[in-house]
């Protein structure tokens, strides 16, 4: 009997797929969003957008509302650590979180090292932007990750970037030759035998999903017609007029990504989304992808 | 042998994959008009809650149970263990109540518990190697149910009849027993053995 293996981790997220992760900050928004039919939670002392407005130093949440969510739910809890806050990650295996997201919404510990992931028992959720850090966060043990997108501002056109950027240069590295590969690979800063595996497979070892300013369903639907194996939704539910409608609405679009009809019929009477932001409006120390390269 | 898979929520490419290798052919299903031609449906691993939600509000539970009532067979791993059950440890209300067994979700604990070892299941020759996550248990099973496999003295493999339910994920490895004795089962049901 062997727990914590590479199997068990990716296969955990394996089983997230097509499905919607939900930020919520207390028991209460975690049993609505179980009700709607997430497939996991993400516990948080604060949402990205509230992250952004409070500025300051963002840490990992008070251990007491991360075991509050997973007293009330059935379904996996995820939470956040610092990008290379090795004790937060450690405080939240010991709470016995199901997935640790080492994240670039909370104020980074460490501007160069990331956590090596693979010393734990607990899966890791890394954010990404390109192939690079993709394959660098695998090569650290991440077993699932997710684009990076601009969390917080319920604007969908940086994980379309890094989602389209990332298969894109998936397809450029299945047709490289094989000396062409140990080039790439010094390029990219990755180990030649993950870029080698892309190159046969034609895809990641793990699964990637959507994140950072999925605002609307038919946001999670393109992210999913994009590619995603499943969405993450941070202020988009909570900080909507109607969270458990908008929550529901989301996670059908996000299954019936291709039935335009449904989805329209379940974006009727929606309310209003969370406001958002333009993403050219933020100043570059505003920039959460930027963080943990 | 067509096999739907069931693509609501979970782990439907790994399932596909496995069916193809084992020699059938897979279809990924989404609406209930989908059922009417397969030899056999895949209930697959993923969040049972999620599942078990967008099964009722698409019209899944009746389908299916129909689908069943027509002798054709239907195979669930880990969430779809639990879709299958006829009663969930706990109160929470069941799925489609087609299996007499009694399902505990969660069984061994949260990720941090979660574990792969290898298996005897009654029917395959060699050991099958099981990766349970967050995995239910099987706590009691009527007459009718054949239990196939035991980890620890707790269930984990089952049949009664036409119905197949195992608490890991066959789907995770390359290994395809698993699948194929579900193809076998689904012969055997289209020629009405």
């Amino acid at each position: 009997m062997e727990t914590g293996t590479l199997r068990v981790k990716r296969g955990m997220a394996e089983m997230q797929k097509g499905g919607v992760i939900m930020d919520v900050m207390n028991a209460e928004q975690a049993k609505i969003a179980e009700a709607a039919g997430a497939t996991a939670v993400m516990a948080l002392e604060r949402v990205p957008s509230d992250i952004r407005a409070a500025g300051g130093v963002a840490r990992m949440a008070d251990p007491t509302i991360v075991e509050e969510v997973m007293k009330v739910v059935s379904i996996p809890v995820m939470a956040k650590a610092r990008i290379g806050h090795y004790v937060e990650a450690k405080v939240l295996e010991s709470l016995g979180v199901d997935y640790i997201d080492e994240s670039e919404v909370l104020t980074p510990a460490d501007e160069v090292f990331h956590i090596d992931k693979t010393e734990f028992t607990i899966p890791f959720v890394c954010g990404a932007k390109d192939l690079g850090e993709a394959l660098r966060r695998i090569q650290e043990g991440a077993a699932m990750l997710r684009t990076k997108g601009e969390p917080g501002t319920g604007n969908i056109v940086e994980a379309v970037r890094h989602l389209r950027l990332i298969n894109g240069q998936i397809r450029k590295v299945q047709n490289l030759s094989k000396d062409e590969l140990y080039h790439e690979a010094k390029t990219l800063g990755v180990a030649y035998e993950l870029l080698l595996g892309v190159h046969e497979t034609g895809k990641l070892p793990v699964v990637n999903f959507a994140a950072g300013g999925v605002a609307t369903p038919s946001d999670a639907a393109l992210m999913m017609h994009l590619g995603a194996d499943g969405v993450f939704v941070g202020s988009g539910i909570f900080k909507s007029d109607s969270p458990e409608k908008f929550a529901r609405a989301i996670v059908e679009a996000t299954t019936h990504y291709q039935d335009y009809k449904l989805i329209a019929e379940v974006s009727k009477n929606l309310g209003t989304p969370m406001k958002g932001i333009e993403i050219s409006k933020l100043h570059a120390t505003e920039r959460m992808q930027d963080r943990g390269l | 042998m067509k096999i739907g898979i069931l693509a609501l929520q979970g782990a439907v490419a790994e399932h596909m994959r496995s069916i193809e290798a084992a020699g059938g052919q897979a279809v990924a299903v989404k609406t209930v008009d989908q059922l009417f031609d397969l030899d056999g449906l895949i209930i697959p691993g993923g969040e049972s809650t999620t599942i078990g939600k967008l099964m009722r509000k698409y019209g899944f539970i009746e389908a299916i149970q129909q689908f069943a009532a027509q002798g054709k067979p239907l195979f669930g791993t880990c969430a779809g263990l639990i879709a299958l059950a006829e009663r969930i440890a706990g109160g929470e209300e069941a799925h489609l109540k087609l299996m007499d067994i009694t399902v505990a979700r969660n069984a061994f604990g949260r990720q941090r518990e979660s574990f792969e070892t290898d298996l005897e299941v009654d029917g395959i020759e060699e050991r099958v190697r099981a990766v349970f996550i967050r995995a239910p248990l099987i706590t009691e099973v009527g007459l009718s149910v054949k239990v196939l496999s035991t980890y620890n003295r707790e269930i984990v493999t089952a049949r009664q009849g036409n119905l197949l339910a195992c608490s890991y994920h066959p789907e995770l490895t390359d290994d395809f027993r698993l699948h194929a004795y579900f193809l076998q089962m689904a012969r055997e049901a289209a020629v009405g053995i």
